[in-house]
């Protein structure tokens, strides 16, 4: 008799533990499709960014050398190699810090016929690009920290989903297009 | 957009976050989104039409205090059913980090969710225990908004992950629109000194004011102090000498409409807060209304204040340093139109347009490409092992 009562005893831990495992692996799951969901947010921003700023580029709005300088930097990050993307998107916000650090240039391409809406649409874009940027590494950090979890590796519940990686690049906007005191 | 939001206190009682929650739902409509908001409240208080009651809140002794908290069996189905009537395209909650029914919609939900941190409170035991059951819910955030970089700094700290700052919005325009009340006016005769908040709760600070009126009215005599707030006067006024009390004048509990017309009467608005501010949403209204502030240097003060360029800071808790300041920005007319000009152009970040814009950037960047919100139907063992049929 003792030793069915022990049985039962094995089954029941058993299905708790494959209870909890399915509920973890769930988890991980849902994590591992914010982390997309987050990925293709921080890539529309960043190449709604890169457009206006090319845009901006080829406008004639700006002198021909802040012209060039912006237009290789949004050209480069638009089509960088997927190991180069975070070089090439800071070099395009150095860029952009570069050529909108005085406060004149901004109000210049706003005065210019079509500017105003340039110049709001570049300035949304720089502002949201940090947004998504945070939003995607902090799903990342989180999946991280599961991932690292020793149920999760014993059992390999994370199947072959690839390690997820931060995005890590210079953001910092440039103050004069993100201040909201003008 | 289809935007559910949940406030965690009940809606009857005032409070920061619930007027937040409100100016934000108004805000929201006014630009044509369909806006819900969840709160708990007793079922006969008259409710706006956008708000949908979550049952009676119950007060439990929680974290020192007395916390009036929604949760149990009932709660969680009513969230459960707002969530799914709602078919929301984006769910914000306020303080999921507390057990309230922000982490039960958190619990109940799936899909594009965001959050807002209000509070910086300090890790507290309970917080640290239930941190493994909590960390699968608050996994579900999809962004994590913190209202200052101070409250950012803790929520980093305690939580981990990251935030972005979006501070509380004010509507400047009804703050610089209020008509000043002559009798709340100073003149040549004396300078009028502004206070709003609890009179009888020690961390908003009006003691430290009280132990440095004699030295303000040493200096600058003819000055007058107005308080707004609840709380017991006599008391307030115990520790003055006799004379000194007709200074002070208690107007108890002000509207809206009054506190704007207050804030646009004074000739300097003292905040000396001593602790258990994430914001200071009082100092943007102040200088909304174009009062020149002087607040303790607590760090969202010093925030709010832009490192003391919109306001001028002293030390906490100190009333010989809250005197001095006091009665050499009382006696400098030029310093106080200075803060008043710095103080208008600062409080722009935090008019509901651009602090509205940032939110529904937020939503914006979370519902990109995302299905919408729906109660989260656990995957069962069967479904999982495939055994069940769709």
């Amino acid at each position: 008799m003792p030793t069915v009562t022990t049985l039962i005893w094995i089954a029941v831990a058993l299905l708790l533990v494959g209870v909890y495992l399915s509920w973890t692996a769930g988890r991980l799951d849902r994590l591992h499709a914010r982390i997309d969901a987050a990925r293709a947010a921080l890539d529309a921003q960043l190449l709604r960014r890169a457009s206006i700023a090319q845009e901006l580029a080829t406008a004639g709005l700006l002198d021909p050398a802040a012209s060039i300088v912006l237009y290789q930097a949004a050209h480069d990050a638009r089509l960088a190699e997927e190991d180069q993307r975070e070089v090439a998107e800071s070099e395009l916000s150095q860029a952009l810090r570069a050529v909108f650090a005085e406060r004149a240039q901004v109000e210049e391409v706003r005065a210019a016929p079509g500017g105003e809406e340039t110049a709001d649409e570049l300035g949304a874009a720089v502002r949201r690009v940090p947004m998504a940027r945070r939003f995607h590494n902090d799903a990342v950090r989180a999946a991280r920290a599961l991932r690292r979890h020793r149920t999760v590796r014993w059992f390999r519940l994370a199947g072959h989903a690839p390690f997820p990686l931060a995005f890590e690049m210079d953001d910092e906007p440039p103050p004069a297009l993100a201040d909201r005191e003008a | 957009m289809r935007i559910g939001i949940v406030c965690p206190y009940s809606w009857d009682v005032p409070g920061g976050v619930q007027f937040h929650v409100r100016d934000l739902a108004e805000h929201l409509t006014g630009l044509g989104h369909e806006v819900s908001v969840l709160a708990p409240s007793d079922d006969d208080t008259p409710l706006p039409p956008y708000v949908v009651s979550a049952g009676r809140a119950v007060p439990v002794p929680y974290n020192g205090s007395v916390a009036r908290l929604n949760f149990g069996f009932l709660s969680a189905a009513r969230v459960r059913r707002w969530v799914h009537e709602g078919a929301f395209d984006v769910l914000h909650i306020h303080e999921p980090a507390t057990p309230s029914l922000a982490l039960l919609a958190c619990w109940a939900a799936q899909g594009p969710i965001v959050a807002t941190f209000h509070t910086s409170n300090p890790r507290s035991r309970a917080m640290v225990a239930a941190y493994p059951i909590l960390q699968p819910a608050l996994e579900k955030i999809s962004a994590r908004i913190a209202v200052s970089e101070y409250a950012r700094r803790t929520l980093v700290e305690h939580l981990g992950g990251d935030a972005v700052v979006i501070p509380n919005g004010v509507d400047v325009g009804f703050f610089s629109r209020a008509a000043p009340r002559p009798e709340w006016q100073g003149g040549p005769e004396g300078r009028t000194i502004g206070f709003i908040g609890r009179i009888d709760e020690p961390r908003k600070g009006l003691p430290v004011l009280m132990q440095a009126l004699p030295a303000i009215l040493e200096k600058a005599p003819g000055t007058r102090l107005l308080v707004a707030g609840r709380g017991d006067e006599a008391e307030a006024v115990a520790a003055l000498p006799q004379e000194m009390r007709e200074s002070v004048e208690f107007l108890g509990m002000v509207g809206d409409e009054d506190k704007a017309r207050l804030l646009r009467s004074v000739d300097l608005y003292v905040a000396p807060n001593t602790g258990g501010e994430s914001f200071g949403i009082i100092l943007v209204e102040a200088m909304s209304a174009g009062a020149p502030v002087l607040a303790s240097d607590l760090d969202a003060f010093e925030q709010v204040l832009d490192g003391g360029a919109a306001g001028e800071l002293f030390a906490g808790e100190q009333a010989d340093a809250l005197a001095a300041a006091a009665v050499r920005l009382l006696s400098d007319p030029e310093r106080r139109a200075e803060l008043r000009a710095r103080g208008t152009r600062h409080v722009r970040r935090f008019d509901w347009s651009t602090v509205g814009a940032d939110v529904l950037a937020v939503y914006e960047t979370v519902t990109d490409g995302a299905a919408s919100v729906a109660p989260d139907e656990r995957t069962g063992l069967r479904a999982r092992l495939g055994l069940a049929r769709d």
